[in-house]
């Protein structure tokens, strides 16, 4: 039912697409470079004032192509645009850059019509040429990018061709179901101060954080005033802008926006409460409760928003690390590498008592990594976990593991023991770890918890390989199953418990990269579900990430913001900064 | 006068506390690492001499804890009452048998006398095991910091010149380096997997290491008046060895603020164990620390919501007020000296 929903609107925004441009060639015979912005239709507000926003972890980067981190993305796309967007309220697609696009009847091509008139937050004119450039950047292999895998349709890269300067097509090998949300994600650089880079090979190194402002341009509707490391990093409003109001002024209304670097979230709740900053969000419940209980006094307001996209987990490391250099890794690998083993941790796990004790019950305890929040997608079929030792058990003594004086020891007499590192400033996550540490002792299992800085975490989990399990969680983009794309992808850069891999190194890693390659190419929506049911049956089974739970989204803003509407998909409180204002 | 009827109170309080952390295993009711999920932040369980029907009993007992339904907190249930008893077997975080405890309550009733923490664990118990740690960690740290100072700031105001410059300008090397971001380095060159055993000697040396140079700086400029008294000349024009000098004349006028720096080192020392953990190179979890659970309290609604959370804090209290009269007690009379 919901599904046959979802095709109905595509085809719907797919004709009034193709209306659109015919109603454009109109249009462009008479003036070909007056600006064509796409007005929007919520409510008119009023220009100036800044909103202060807290990032719990500073920016790694600023370069599009190859963020990774939350906190680079949610300054990122606050500067950068792409060319159809995702409308994080209706979860549709809407034109961005693109004010129009058509699909070929077979669904390999799509070309697209770029707005008149756009210009880089630097003032430099837009076209074709920066969009082809654009896609070429994230395609190359040299540059790492997160979203290459997006691009890769039944195993070939999507080709972007110029048209002429305000037309391009992109050109499939087969149908691609998600081609319209694909451009969600891409966003359009500047071709005029990133080609140099790029054909040295050095655009994964260019737009850091000591880059210049000068040196940034975006087509989002702010741009880089300054960056004061570890204090804050001010945006200001982009005066070359693509969008006006229902009244026809230009948008966005604010004049800056301001993210203060403040890692823990107790003390953003504190700066939040205390009027310091106007917006919060990706909240803990217990903060949420506190804050809510004071409601009326100050002047927030909170909002729960139901459950989210975000899902947590415990993985271990199963990367191909160097036995000479990462002995005790290599010899625990052992363990690790044996879905057993994997199965047995899980089924030890009281995530309900997760629910209750770490999110006060509003979170969901996960099956698999798809969450309840996610509602088109989530795979019912599967029986919810249920914690139980004694399949734990069974498990473990199936695989060769037996447990002497309270110690599980492997076949070779070995005492099972492995260290979790964590984000020590994610008190939530800390607490599962501790939850998880006490749910294995009664199997013998000896955890150690690590809780550590968040940058040296990634590191340790992207880089060097060196740690034995983590837990960390992801936010899918979108609710699409191709925003998971590079996680499942046995060659994907956050196919976190094995990077780097150039086959599939297991069976079931190889079925599920054929899985998600073909929902990817099927037009049919029940078609994509029950491919998409298979994937998540696959994690269940396999658990390359153990699920645990997926909290709430929990925000909270200052009254007087206009035009604020959390959305479950992220950004959830700014994305649409563009609109939002300051009421008298 | 005060001033030496503080000094009995404060040995007292000192050799409780320290008797406290090394009696831990018999003192505390439970294991430390129990979790009893169903009572994360129960308030400290009330106990009752008095039943229901105005009956007095000798001996205390307590009520089951619930969560009141539909809202926030908990209530007891009233239904039975269980009995609290003096010296029973104690069970470990296993199930397993173990030692003779001070008391206990009658299964399955439990007896919460600072309440629990976020996870149902006993705060008292942890209170206690975690003195262990904190008190010994904080007094070792104290003494190898202080100790490294107090030579390094001796002999660099005693010998002077050469010695104190290179002493000196390495100490002021020691405060401007970036503490943060070497910490960072050691945690990347050490195992994850750190024993508590590692932890603690880890702790002490970090903090020792990290911070002898500030007392250092003022040992050096009291030893450098301390050098020019008349008596001290004197000493030495009648041939007295430096070895002499320093033990007889010099070292008895850095007593006193020995033990005041004493005195204001140690608890901070407590407390500086919570950003190494934060760093990965404090104690973990599950075993308790003052400072663990004291960092707890970094969480917003913790501070707000729990005030038996803050007991460690009252603990943490205790010492330095201790410590404070200690130094206050012994500290004149050397005082009074170097101000001859």
């Amino acid at each position: 039912m919901v599904l046959g929903r979802d095709t109905d609107l595509r085809n719907s925004v797919a004709t009034a697409a193709i209306g659109a441009v015919l109603l454009c060639a109109g249009v462009a015979a008479q003036g070909p470079e007056r600006a064509d912005l796409l007005r929007t239709d919520h409510e008119a507000g009023r220009a100036g004032g800044r909103v202060v926003f807290a990032l719990r972890s500073e920016p790694k980067t600023l370069n599009p192509v190859t963020a990774v981190d939350s906190a680079s993305r949610d300054v990122i796309w606050r500067m950068a645009a792409d060319l159809i967007h995702i409308d994080r309220q209706t979860q549709q697609t809407t034109p961005a850059l693109a004010k129009s696009w058509t699909v070929s009847p077979d669904g390999r091509r799509y070309t697209l019509e770029l707005r008149r008139g756009l210009r880089f937050s630097d003032g430099h004119p837009v076209d074709a040429d920066d969009v082809v450039f654009s896609f070429e950047c994230y395609a190359d292999a040299r540059n790492g990018s997160p979203q290459r895998d997006l691009l890769m349709v039944g195993g070939k890269p999507a080709v972007v061709r110029k048209l002429d300067a305000h037309r391009v097509v992109l050109e499939i090998d087969q149908p691609y179901a998600a081609a319209e949300r694909l451009f969600d994600s891409f966003a359009i650089l500047p071709r005029h101060l990133l080609a140099k880079a790029q054909q040295e090979g050095r655009l994964a190194q260019a737009w850091t954080l000591n880059t210049p402002p000068a040196e940034i341009a975006g087509l989002g509707p702010f741009r880089l005033r300054s960056y004061v490391p570890g204090d804050r990093l001010v945006l200001e409003r982009n005066p070359h802008y693509w969008k006006v109001d229902r009244e026809g002024r230009p948008l966005p209304y604010l004049d800056e926006i301001v993210f203060v670097m403040v890692p823990s979230e107790d003390a953003q709740v504190v700066r939040f409460k205390a009027g310091e900053t106007d917006l919060i969000s990706r909240l803990s419940a217990e903060n949420f409760a506190v804050l809510a209980r004071e409601e009326g006094a100050r002047r927030y307001r909170m909002e729960d928003v139901g459950p989210g996209l975000e899902y947590s987990f415990l993985f271990f490391n199963l990367n191909d690390v160097d036995p000479g250099k990462r002995a005790e890794v290599a010899r625990k690998q052992a363990w690790f590498a044996q879905t057993a083993f994997r199965q047995a941790v899980s089924a030890a796990l009281d995530r309900e008592g997760m629910v209750q004790l770490v999110y006060q019950g509003r979170a969901a305890s996960l099956t698999s990594h798809v969450t309840p929040g996610n509602k088109l997608w989530v795979n019912r079929a599967l029986s919810p976990p249920a914690r139980s030792l004694s399949r734990a058990r069974e498990l473990l003594a199936g695989a060769g593991f037996a447990a002497r004086d309270g110690t599980l020891r492997d076949r070779a007499g070995t005492p099972v023991e492995f260290t979790i590192v964590t984000n020590a400033a994610n008190a939530a996550r800390v607490r599962l770890a501790t939850i998880i540490q006490d749910d294995l002792r009664p199997l013998g299992i000896g955890v150690q918890v690590v809780p550590m800085e968040n940058r040296a975490l990634l590191d340790r989990v992207l880089q060097s390989h060196d740690y034995e399990a983590a837990l960390m969680s992801l936010a899918g983009g979108d609710a699409d199953p191709t925003s998971e794309m590079n996680v499942w992808l046995s060659s994907g850069a956050t196919h976190l418990w094995h990077l780097g891999q150039t086959r599939p190194a297991t069976a079931w890693e190889q079925e599920i990269d054929d899985l998600m390659r073909r929902q990817v190419a099927t037009r049919d929506a029940s078609e994509r579900k029950r491919l998409y049911d298979r994937v998540q049956a696959l994690v269940a089974e396999n658990l390359p990430l153990i699920p645990l739970v997926s909290p709430d989204v929990l925000v909270g803003s200052r009254p007087s913001l206009g035009n604020f509407r959390p959305a479950v998909l992220d950004h959830n409180v700014l994305w649409n900064a563009d609109e939002l204002f300051w009421r008298p | 006068m005060s001033v030496r009827a503080g000094l009995p109170v404060a040995l007292a309080v000192l050799a409780a506390l320290h008797l406290a952390a090394l009696g831990a295993a018999f003192l505390a009711p439970y294991d430390p690492t129990e979790q009893n999920r169903s009572l994360p932040y129960a308030p400290p369980t009330r106990l009752h001499m008095i039943d229901g029907e105005g009956r007095f009993h000798a001996r205390p007992f307590v009520h089951r804890m619930a969560r009141r339904r539909g809202a926030e907190g908990y209530e007891e249930d009233r239904g039975r009452s269980y009995r609290v008893l003096l010296f029973v077997r104690g069970v470990d975080s296993e199930g397993q048998p173990a030692g003779l405890r001070l008391f206990g309550v009658e299964e399955p009733a439990r007896v919460f006398l600072l309440g629990t923490d976020g996870f149902g664990r006993d705060q008292l118990s942890r209170l206690l095991h975690g003195a262990r740690i904190s008190l010994f960690a904080g007094l070792l740290a104290t003494a190898l910091s202080l100790g490294l100072g107090w030579l390094l700031g001796t002999i660099a105001g005693y010998y002077g010149r050469w010695v104190d410059s290179i002493l000196m300008r390495s100490a002021e090397l020691f405060l401007a380096l970036p503490w943060l971001y070497l910490l960072f380095a050691v945690r990347a060159v050490l195992p994850l997997r750190v024993s508590s055993a590692q932890a603690f000697l880890l702790l002490v040396l970090l903090i020792g290491f990290v911070d002898w140079a500030r007392p250092a700086r003022l040992f050096r400029g009291l030893v450098l008046s301390a050098r020019e008294r008349s008596y001290v000349l004197a000493a030495r024009g009648f041939g007295a060895s430096d070895f002499y000098l320093i033990r007889r004349h010099i070292a008895p006028q850095t007593r006193g603020l020995l033990l005041t720096q004493a005195a204001l080192v140690a608890p901070q020392y407590v407390l500086a164990e919570v950003t190494l953990s934060f760093l990965g190179l404090g104690v973990s979890e599950p075993t308790p620390s003052w400072g663990n659970m004291l960092a707890s309290l970094q969480q917003y609604h913790v501070l707000v919501s729990y005030w038996w959370m803050w007991v460690p804090g009252l603990a943490l209290l205790a010492m330095s007020l201790a410590y404070y009269a200690l130094s206050e007690a012994l500290g004149p009379r050397a005082g009074h000296r170097s101000a001859e």
